[in-house]
């Protein structure tokens, strides 16, 4: 099930909201998770994990640490749903 | 003609009777873990709950640990040593490999008619232990079984990781569980997961850590022999390589594992024993981690009005010694009451895990 972006953006945004507490509106494409939106390694997990139920994806924990910004997890998810 | 084996008969159902721990009396605090690993007080508060830890003395030996944890149990549970059928101990501290720790502990109470043996569960051998020990009591083998969970984790703890320094803890908790008329600890929900063994682990076995080079050029032995005693054979031609072994874990994959794969288990012990998350009156899982506690909650759906333990705080990481140090504070200070239900649940390298329902002794 294909998703635009900006679908992909929203959802991610609403998960970081819901795991990490950080508004959804500042949840941008350029934002890095551990510096700019407070999201440690641990919180990073279960972002990871509500975005495999959310997109039907799956994140294998090898390719988790790569996913610096917003943007490389949204093209991550993007590319392989 | 052939004679018949007449089998052992059991008690009709299994129950904890009493419960006992012990805490070592040095405190540590993060400011202490700092001073070897780039970190603050702030950052390991966040990433783990812990403030202070425990840890050991010298004198405070698993064995002396283990005979405390379980003088208290006895107590609580109304049983003398002497009615113990077997003393199971898990650990993975007890740094023999042989005798087990059971027999000596059994010895120093006085349980003279105990089978005795130790098991290697790491996290989830307090909830090992405990099916083993309803098992012989339902079938027999014993009336009485002595579980205790008992480790010394900070002489496998590496000061300069950072990753894991500030989490281990040192402690002992006992239950007895004896007969019961009515069902008192439910199917247990465990398994194992090998393949992800490399998650948790010693970084070396003994023998590489004390492993002998034989062309070694200069010999550097530090073992004097005793007076008029001849040099070990070999020693002046031999180094040993003491590269203390360590406990090292990757910590986001076993978050993942322990919070998502845990809640499984958790709901399959929960769906075992014919009980909803709603009718607990305690969680008691592993004190691993305090944010692995939270993500379970959540991933449970457990409600607002379950108290849940959060002994790590001031305890620190104890492997097998958690889930029972963890049951006797929320008891002792009322927080719990006996006759409830608890949900008990000890995941860790192995990668192993088990998870029941019990009725808190």
């Amino acid at each position: 099930m294909a998703h635009t972006e900006q679908e992909i953006l929203s959802g991610l945004a609403e998960i970081v909201d819901e795991v990490a507490g950080v508004p959804a509106a500042d949840v941008q494409l350029d934002k890095s998770f551990t510096d700019d939106l407070d999201v440690d390694s641990l919180s990073m997990v279960e972002v990871v994990v509500a975005a495999e139920e959310k997109f039907g994806v799956k994140i294998p924990d090898d390719d988790v640490k790569n996913l610096r910004t917003v943007g490389d997890a949204v093209s991550y998810i993007q590319k392989n749903t | 003609m052939t004679a018949a084996i007449r089998p052992s008969t059991g008690a009709p159902h299994a129950r904890i009777l009493g419960i006992g721990g012990y805490r070592p009396r040095r405190i540590v605090t993060n400011e202490e873990i700092c001073q070897y690993i780039d970190s603050s007080d702030e950052w390991i508060r966040t990433r783990s709950g812990i403030v202070t830890r425990r840890w050991a003395s010298p004198e405070e030996t698993v064995q002396a640990m283990s005979v405390a944890a379980a003088g208290k149990a006895l107590a609580n549970a109304g049983v003398t040593a002497h009615q113990l059928g077997c003393v199971v101990i898990a650990t993975v501290t007890h740094l023999y490999q042989t005798p087990a720790l059971a027999p000596m502990v059994a010895h120093e109470l006085g349980a003279t008619g105990a089978a005795a043996f130790d098991i290697s569960a790491a996290c989830a051998g307090f909830s090992y232990g405990i099916e083993l020990a309803q098992g012989m009591v339902r079938t027999g083998s014993s009336e009485y079984v002595l579980v205790i969970g008992v480790e010394r984790l900070s002489d496998m703890t590496d000061s300069f990781d950072r990753s894991t320094a500030f989490l281990f803890a040192d402690g002992a908790g006992a239950a007895v569980i004896g007969p019961s008329n009515d069902p008192a600890i439910g199917p247990v929900a465990w398994g194992a997961d090998g393949a992800k063994a490399d998650l948790i682990t010693q970084d070396k076995s003994w023998s590489e850590a004390f492993r002998r080079d034989q062309n070694a050029p200069v010999p550097a032995p530090d073992v004097q022999p005793a007076a008029g005693m001849p040099a070990e054979q070999g020693t002046s031609r031999e180094s040993r390589t003491a590269g203390w072994p360590h406990l090292r874990m990757a910590g986001n994959p076993v978050f993942r594992w322990a919070v998502w794969d845990g809640a499984h288990i958790a709901q399959r012990a929960l769906d075992l024993a014919g009980v909803r998350a709603e009718d607990l009156d305690a969680f008691i899982p592993h004190q691993a981690n305090m944010r692995i506690t939270d993500a379970m909650i959540k991933a449970l759906k457990l409600p607002a009005h379950v108290p849940v333990a959060r002994d790590i705080a001031d305890q620190g990481n104890t492997s097998a010694a958690s889930i029972p140090l963890a049951m006797e504070r929320m008891l002792e200070s009322g927080e719990i009451k006996s006759g409830g239900i608890a949900l008990i649940i000890g995941f860790g390298a192995g990668l192993v895990y088990a998870a029941q329902v019990i009725t808190l002794p």
